[in-house]
């Protein structure tokens, strides 16, 4: 907890989360417990009020959902945590949230799935975290962080694309992301915007009482209904305007792709299993690399499809088949695309990939 | 029997108190949307009036509902925010929390309030949020047209419910009033009805009370208002009133149940001796 600014602190994925969001500004955390994130409320129900914020145990992920749709509409740093059934209980809220432009920031940390599944790691909440996951048409924007350290620092990229875009951002790691204790240099990315400079994103539009803002000024009103006839379809189209500018923060990483007959494609702790594997591999002369997205959605279409000449893709991912729809619309039949999941709950090291990626590369070879 | 001196009594202006009808800066001129008889308008200009002369209208930061009152922040002329259904009270726990320097409340009908958003209500009240609330009990849900509401009376018949409520089948009507003064958060809790002159004057009281308990940080502030729904009763205005009067204040009781500002019994102007909380 006391973790200086400088000096790496042995702490786990969820801790850095608590640590992240509280260096990148967050004010507000509102929360119900669900294994395996327990430690970020945890956490910040320490953290929070030393730092002049607000830490709520809400009676339900309905209700902390709803408490964060509230402090973020006043342009506060504000965010929830969950994990499975807990993340479907707030999807209410997120949809608001993107319907009302309201810069809510979630924390999911994947246990598996579907129902109450079990407490293991998990990528099983893919779609419903990629392709919106609420009512209507909304999308999030989603960051996937593989370790510890990303856990801390995409806690600010999150808060400033939240606010950049006013729109719900989705932290999307599991279990195993979560419960990991690695080193983490507290030390904001080189790249952060300050919490003062996140927070003035707001100011054209946060809820503060209209006499904030000085004599004469026009109440403000956040909402998501629009009866009139075609108000909601040029809602909706102002809203497609904002995904598509999303699109600039495609974020992802690639390892040893230069020479690769064979890129797998994975994000979070499988992508760092897969590259345990894939490094393993390397050393007997198989040319394989790494692709990473970091950010989900938007999905690094682009880049990965900048890959497929001369190569075939083999995505690995902890769920049933997911990620894979997504690599197959990037590359649109450019190159052959091969799947290898791992069923949700179990954990696996990197043994377990290395076969599954050999057949891959033979495959290739018929 | 009413005496003619009481009820003069009643009608004349208390100390501070003034009867004449001006414009209020708080609510705009818009003209609402709500069925002709329908009780939302005299609520929405009670809430204002308390706005108003509390001098807070320019820190505060209204949490709208679903139901009829969706369009609330039409008529309003401050910062608000819509609620999913039942969620306002979740909605302006957040807001509270952000921004301690605001005054929030929350407007809801009954199936908003006492049906899909209980639990909301019930623990943002427990916890002492300083907002205040303002809850709108008709018996029906009005916007969908004319379904049971969970306050709605056994007998009562509604489109969900042809044969009337039954005790049997779908329970009792929630007094939520009772509920709340039974929860240590809640600083006060009231309920009134606008069927009447006398009964209005008695709301704009209470509806004072419950936003001054926010600006003391006291705690909760809740305001049950009992209100006519003349379209989905099938009666014409004067007729609902009655019906408020007879049939409503008989299974909801008027009265101040809890007032965390007195230890003395509490009283909203209310002819009836409350329950105590």
């Amino acid at each position: 907890m006391n973790a200086s600014q400088k000096e790496r602190v042995l702490i786990k994925g969820n801790e850095a989360v608590a640590f992240g969001a509280v260096d990148a500004g967050c004010r507000c955390y509102f929360g119900y417990p669900i294994t395996p994130q327990n430690e970020i409320p945890e956490a910040l129900s320490v953290l929070l009020p030393e730092n002049g914020g607000a830490f709520v145990q809400a009676e339900s992920e309905v209700a902390a959902s709803n408490m964060l749709l509230g402090a973020a509409a006043c342009g506060i740093p504000a965010m929830t945590s969950s994990s499975g059934c807990g993340i479907s209980l707030m999807q209410e809220a997120i949809s608001y949230m993107a319907g009302s432009h309201v810069p809510g920031v979630i924390v999911n940390m994947q246990r598996g799935g579907p129902g109450l599944g079990d407490i293991g790691p998990s990528q099983g909440d893919y779609f419903q975290a990629v392709k919106g996951g609420g009512h209507g048409d909304h999308r999030n924007l989603v960051l996937a962080p593989a370790t510890a350290q990303e856990c801390y620092d995409l806690m600010f990229r999150a808060f400033a694309l939240a606010f950049k875009y006013a729109n719900p951002v989705m932290v999307l790691g599991d279990a195993i992301v979560g419960q990991i204790k690695e080193p983490v240099r507290r030390e904001p990315p080189k790249d952060a915007l300050r919490p003062e400079a996140v927070m003035a994103l707001a100011k054209d539009w946060r809820l503060e009482g209209y006499g904030g803002r000085g004599e004469g000024a026009a109440p403000r009103l956040l909402k998501s209904v629009y009866l009139a006839e075609g108000a909601l379809a040029g809602r909706n189209r102002l809203l497609m305007e904002k995904y598509a500018a999303m699109r600039a923060e495609c974020a992802f990483e690639q390892t040893d792709t230069n020479d690769a007959e064979l890129i797998v494609v994975a994000f979070g702790s499988i992508a760092r299993i897969a590259r345990s594997a894939i490094r393993r591999l390397r050393a007997d002369g198989r040319k394989l690399g790494l692709f990473r997205p970091v950010t989900l959605y938007p999905f690094p279409a682009e880049a990965l499809r900048a890959l497929a000449p001369g190569r075939r893709f083999l995505v690995m991912e902890q769920n049933t088949g997911q990620m894979v729809e997504d690599v197959l619309l990037a590359l649109n039949g450019a190159a052959a695309v091969s799947w290898h999941g791992v069923m949700p709950g179990l954990f696996i090291g990197a043994d377990d990939l290395t076969e599954p990626i050999l057949r891959a590369l033979k495959e290739k070879k018929q | 029997m009413i005496r003619v001196s009481d009820s003069a009594d009643a009608l004349r202006p208390q100390p501070g108190e003034c009867l004449a009808f001006d414009v209020n800066p708080v609510l705009n001129e818009r003209p609402t949307h709500y069925c002709p008889g329908c009780h939302h308008g005299i609520a929405h200009r009670l809430v204002s009036e308390a706005l108003h002369e509390l001098g807070v209208a320019r820190r505060a930061i209204l949490v709208a509902s679903v139901g009829c009152a969706t369009f609330t922040y039409d008529y309003f002329n401050v910062d608000g925010l819509e609620a999913p259904h039942g969620r306002a009270c979740a909605v302006a726990t957040g807001v509270r929390r952000a921004r301690p320097d605001a005054v929030v409340f929350t407007y809801q009908g009954d199936g908003d309030m006492a049906a899909i958003g209980l639990a909301e209500s019930l623990h943002a009240a427990n916890r002492g949020e300083k907002i205040t609330t303002i809850f709108i009990n008709n018996t029906v849900y009005g916007m969908t047209g004319g379904q049971m509401a969970p306050t709605t009376l056994v007998g009562q018949k509604t489109t969900t419910t042809c044969q009337g409520r039954s005790l049997s089948n779908e329970g009792g009507p929630v007094r939520l009033a009772e509920i709340m003064a039974q929860l240590d958060g809640v600083a006060y809790a009231a309920r009134c009805a606008l069927d009447s002159v006398k009964h209005v004057r008695a709301a704009k009281r209470a509806m004072r009370k419950a936003f001054e308990v926010q600006l003391d940080g006291l705690g909760f502030g809740f305001v049950e208002l009992l209100s006519g729904c003349p379209t989905n009763w099938h009666l014409d205005p004067v007729a609902a009133n009655r019906r408020i009067a007879e049939a409503m204040i008989p299974v909801f009781p008027l009265g101040v149940f809890k007032d965390a500002t007195t230890t003395a019994p509490a009283d909203a102007g209310q002819a009836k001796e409350a329950p105590r909380g």
